[in-house]
């Protein structure tokens, strides 16, 4: 019938002899191998490595090798957000609202040293690395970071995509639910209002379903 | 609206100006609008020093309305341009704090920077110039951001590079520690609470020239976080 034995590894398996075209996978595979090789990323460029995300963006590094074809320039489309550059607390709401309207699953590259520590600027106005405000996946070190860094750095995205338990585990695609005693709390229907710019023509809003 | 061309008011044969090969750190040609404003204000102008070809006067801070308006409307100056208002304080707790401004003439190609002392340790208040240049308005708003001085007659004087909600005072002045004077918590609480809409004016919305034919609840939420909510 041309269906190989069952694998337990995570290997796309074809038959060549039968030449029926069958090939058998798991799903967890195939939902990650997908979502790994076309990460859109939305680009939150600040400073100087926001130049160093162009030129990886750009033909002689080309980005659009790794499956990241399209910059998303709307939360909305994006799957992973570059934060590339320095964060001042007046940009903290910003990046913050930006992350909460981007859909699951979603994943922060934090690049250079800014973005992960503050870096040199330890003064009133920057925020102590952005892992303060939202959750990072991957930290990019450098000062800052050469492209050949950064694109090691979605490598290894990649790999933490590939290994994630997609289908058995819905728990890590939970939205992150701000305690509502919080003073970081905002209620929806107070997103929906901030938000409304940014729909489209299905009224897409932060708290909607 | 009518176009100023460099040294339009200049003689006729003036030859066209030549970037100086050598210029002396202290001493030169002294602007001549320096002796034209001690011959109008008499006692208001204070001393003056050119520093690498370029005049500084000092003035008295509470008659610089006065000063800006005829160094902009005389024949004789028309100092068209203001280049910049910004404000200096001292290392040395005995300097005073300065306020600077630099106009520059156009028309005679001429540059003044103009200085007043401030007490540090009094409340910082100086005449707004907004009513004679237009552009101070953002430019004297800076100055009250960083420094805390208070321009008497500006027509909207609030914060405008951090957020308005923004507590811990005045960066720029010596005794604000370089980090702040709230904890990193405290401060990214209170940044994090801050919205990010509430610092542009109706003005400055796009939406602000059609705001009467919006829809009423979206008018009511303008109106809202136009008081900051």
């Amino acid at each position: 019938m041309g269906l190989s034995p069952a694998t337990t590894t995570s290997q796309v398996s074809y038959d060549p002899p039968s030449q029926d075209g069958w090939v058998t996978t798991r799903l967890e595979f195939l939902v990650n191998w997908g979502r790994a090789n076309s990460l859109w990323p939305m680009p939150f460029g600040t400073a100087c490595c926001a130049i160093e995300f162009m030129a990886t963006a750009a033909s002689r590094f080309d980005l659009a090798r790794f499956g990241m074809e399209r910059m998303s320039y709307s939360p909305r489309q994006a799957d992973v957000l570059i934060c590339a550059g320095r964060v001042p607390y007046k940009l903290a709401p910003v990046i913050r609202r930006i992350y909460e309207q981007m859909p699951q699953p979603k994943w922060v590259i934090s690049m250079g040293a800014c973005a992960s520590t503050g870096g040199m600027f330890d003064n009133y106005a920057v925020v102590q690395g952005i892992d303060t405000i939202i959750p990072v996946d991957v930290y990019v070190p450098g000062c800052p970071p050469r492209p050949e860094a950064l694109i090691h750095g979605i490598l290894m995205l990649q790999d933490k995509v590939k290994q994630q338990r997609s289908l058995s585990n819905d728990a890590q695609y939970a939205e992150l639910v701000i305690d509502p005693t919080s003073r970081h709390y905002i209620p929806a229907s107070r997103i929906d209002e901030l938000s409304e710019p940014f729909g489209n023509s299905v009224h897409q809003t932060r708290s909607a379903p | 609206m009518s176009v100023v061309l460099p040294g339009a008011a200049l003689p006729k044969n003036t030859p066209d100006p030549v970037t100086p090969r050598t210029v002396p750190h202290r001493g030169g040609d002294v602007n001549p609008s320096v002796e034209a404003l001690r011959a109008q204000f008499g006692a208001t102008i204070g001393r003056h020093d050119v520093t690498w070809g370029e005049t500084t006067v000092w003035i008295d801070a509470t008659k610089v309305r006065e000063i800006a308006l005829w160094l902009r409307d005389d024949p004789t100056q028309q100092y068209d341009y203001l280049v910049d208002v910004t404000a200096v304080e001292h290392r040395d707790a005995a300097m005073p704090l300065e306020m600077v401004w630099h106009v520059r003439s156009l028309p005679y190609r001429r540059f003044l920077r103009i200085k007043a002392a401030l007490d540090p340790n009094a409340e910082l208040e100086v005449p707004s110039i907004e009513p004679v240049y237009k552009s101070a308005n953002w430019l004297e708003r800076e100055v009250y951001d960083m420094f805390g001085v208070r321009f008497g007659g500006h027509s909207d004087l609030r914060r405008i590079l951090l957020w308005e909600s923004y507590a811990e005072g005045f960066p720029l002045r010596k005794d604000f520690p370089l980090r702040g004077r709230f904890s990193r918590s405290e401060q990214l609480t209170q940044a994090l609470a801050a919205n990010p809409e509430a610092p542009y004016s109706m003005e400055e919305l796009s939406v602000a020239d059609a705001f009467h034919e919006l829809p009423a609840d979206m008018r009511e939420r303008l109106l809202r976080v136009k008081a900051g909510g």
